[in-house]
């Protein structure tokens, strides 16, 4: 048994918790190919720990991983997906984009939209082949506008996060795009509900200062929305 | 709290899901008004969800919070909970003196959200209320001590701090010895309000590195509730849901940028450090 093989036994023979946090961590910092169906397997445990530790060895190992995760991400359970999406956006390979742009706009978990917003930005856009760049460049735009209206506001924290490094790629490369992908982030700057994502818009916006022109900003108000669901006080009831 | 539910939630009335349940301001002000109880304990959440804040569904939630129809085989008040959650929500000072009653109710969780509705309604008039329910847990300078607690302590704590009640430090500061940690929690997260002493926060950050799953997430709440800068990274670090964390360094940074000015603001060093955390767990 070669030592890949022992740290894998390892996560699977885990019987508590903190034992299996530690396992996939070990696992995880091999690095190996080998250990990417554990990794994956891992992502499903309901263990943030692990999972955190999961995701951070796949990103590491990298576009050897993105073919199993894109194979087992289907009818998994939505915390997994949530991690595994994570791992594909970390990973930024352009194979994972369309599982992105769907996921960014239909996934029914705001913790798989919000990770594939992100991930939309942060493709390694330079692996793509350049007649597909412009178009796939094109879709990400168009589906972060669309995800900056997602009734979540962590889901349209992480679109102005996509759309920042959308723009960051773009004034390398096309820097005439720049100010359609400028344009809602200064729509979020001034007009999302929440102060968090104005200032965040506000910081993605100030890094192309020199090159778009400047708005003025509304006022930052206090915003005090909270999202709740019903509940006829199961398990507190007296 | 309820915000640590990760999945779909609608943020506008027309967003409803779910056929019977989708509700209009019309309706729903029809239901409170009707005698069906599930359809009142329903419209009262709602008006509170979608910040109805319109007179009429403000008189009748008020109204509800002197219902005697709807009760739990236990003796509790479903819809004057909800009535009392909602009315916190809606932004009306009318609701005070009805809260301040809601205190005497013998329903504990009655109690718990008229509590916290009036931590969030802003009208220092509650404070010697809260003070006298919170001061059922001492004798003197002594804690009671109870195994399960008799009164809402954490939601009376909370509201105290909330609602800048100085007066009351010396009675709060007992409670950081409360069996409940919960409780202590709540007594440091307004002993820091109330004196901006770091070393209530930094209780807080120490709670985050207990071995508790349900106690890290309360302190990541309460550390967002008081938005303490000096907790950034212990937040980002402790064992808990990034979504959870993720609420809690919006806290951190509404504080930092509560005092930004158009036209061009600049963003602090503070902000963007947070802003930076945030990102790194999406």
């Amino acid at each position: 048994m070669n030592s890949v093989q022992q740290l894998i036994s390892a996560v699977e023979e885990a019987d508590s918790s903190a034992k299996l946090v530690k396992a996939v961590q070990n696992l995880a910092s091999s690095g190996s190919e080998d250990a990417v169906p554990t990794l994956i397997a891992a992502l499903g445990y309901n263990n943030p720990g692990a999972a955190v530790a999961a995701v951070d060895g796949l990103i590491e190992i990298g576009e050897k991983a993105v073919k199993p995760l894109l194979q087992l991400l289907d009818n998994y359970n939505y915390g997994a997906r949530a991690w595994a999406v994570r791992a594909l956006a970390g990973i930024g390979d352009p194979r994972g984009f369309n599982t992105l742009l769907d996921a960014a706009k239909n996934d029914f978990a705001l913790s798989v939209r919000r990770a594939a917003a992100r991930g939309l930005g942060t493709i390694h856009w330079q692996q793509m082949p350049s007649e597909q760049r412009s178009t796939s460049q094109q879709q990400a735009l168009e589906t972060l506008i669309q995800v900056c209206r997602d009734p979540e506001w962590v889901v349209r924290y992480a679109a102005v996060t996509g759309l920042e490094a959308l723009a960051n790629a773009a004034s390398e490369t096309q820097p005439d795009k720049l100010p359609q992908i400028t344009a809602p982030l200064l729509e979020m700057a001034n007009n999302d509900e929440e102060v968090a994502i104005r200032a965040r818009a506000w910081m993605a916006i100030h890094q192309h200062h020199s090159q778009i022109e400047m708005p003025t900003m509304k006022t930052l108000a206090e915003s005090d929305d909270e999202k709740e669901v019903p509940s006829r006080g199961s398990g507190r009831r007296s | 709290m309820n915000s640590n539910k990760d999945n779909f939630q609608p943020s506008s009335p027309s967003e409803t899901p779910g056929g019977g349940e989708s509700l209009t301001i019309e309706t729903a002000i029809a239901n409170l008004e009707g005698t069906d109880s599930g359809l009142r304990f329903y419209a009262a959440w709602w008006l509170g969800r979608f910040k109805v804040n319109e007179p009429r569904a403000i008189t009748l939630l008020i109204e509800a919070l002197a219902d005697e129809l709807d009760r739990t085989p236990e003796g509790g008040y479903p819809l004057r909970r909800n009535a009392a959650r909602a009315l916190g929500k809606l932004n009306d000072k009318s609701a005070v003196p009805a809260l301040i009653k809601s205190l005497e109710c013998s329903d504990y969780y009655l109690r718990e959200a008229a509590a916290e509705s009036l931590g969030m309604l802003s009208d220092a008039s509650a404070i010697p209320a809260l003070h006298n329910l919170l001061i059922t847990g001492l004798t003197g300078e002594e804690l009671v001590i109870e195994s399960t607690p008799s009164q809402p302590y954490d939601a009376i704590l909370e509201a105290l701090g909330n609602l800048g009640a100085k007066e009351c430090v010396p009675q709060i500061e007992l409670f950081l010895k409360h069996p409940v940690e919960r409780v202590q929690y709540s007594a440091a997260r307004a002993m820091y309000q109330l004196t901006k002493n770091s070393s209530y926060g930094e209780r807080l950050v120490k709670a985050l590195a207990g071995n508790n799953l349900q106690l890290r997430r309360t302190a990541l709440a309460d550390l967002g509730a008081i938005g303490y800068f000096e907790a950034a990274d212990a937040i980002a670090q402790t064992l808990a849901e990034n979504s959870l964390k993720l609420i809690a360094l919006k806290g951190l940074l509404e504080y930092q940028v509560r005092e930004l000015t158009p036209p061009t603001p600049t963003l602090s060093d503070d902000a963007i450090k947070v802003m930076k955390l945030m990102d790194s767990l999406l």
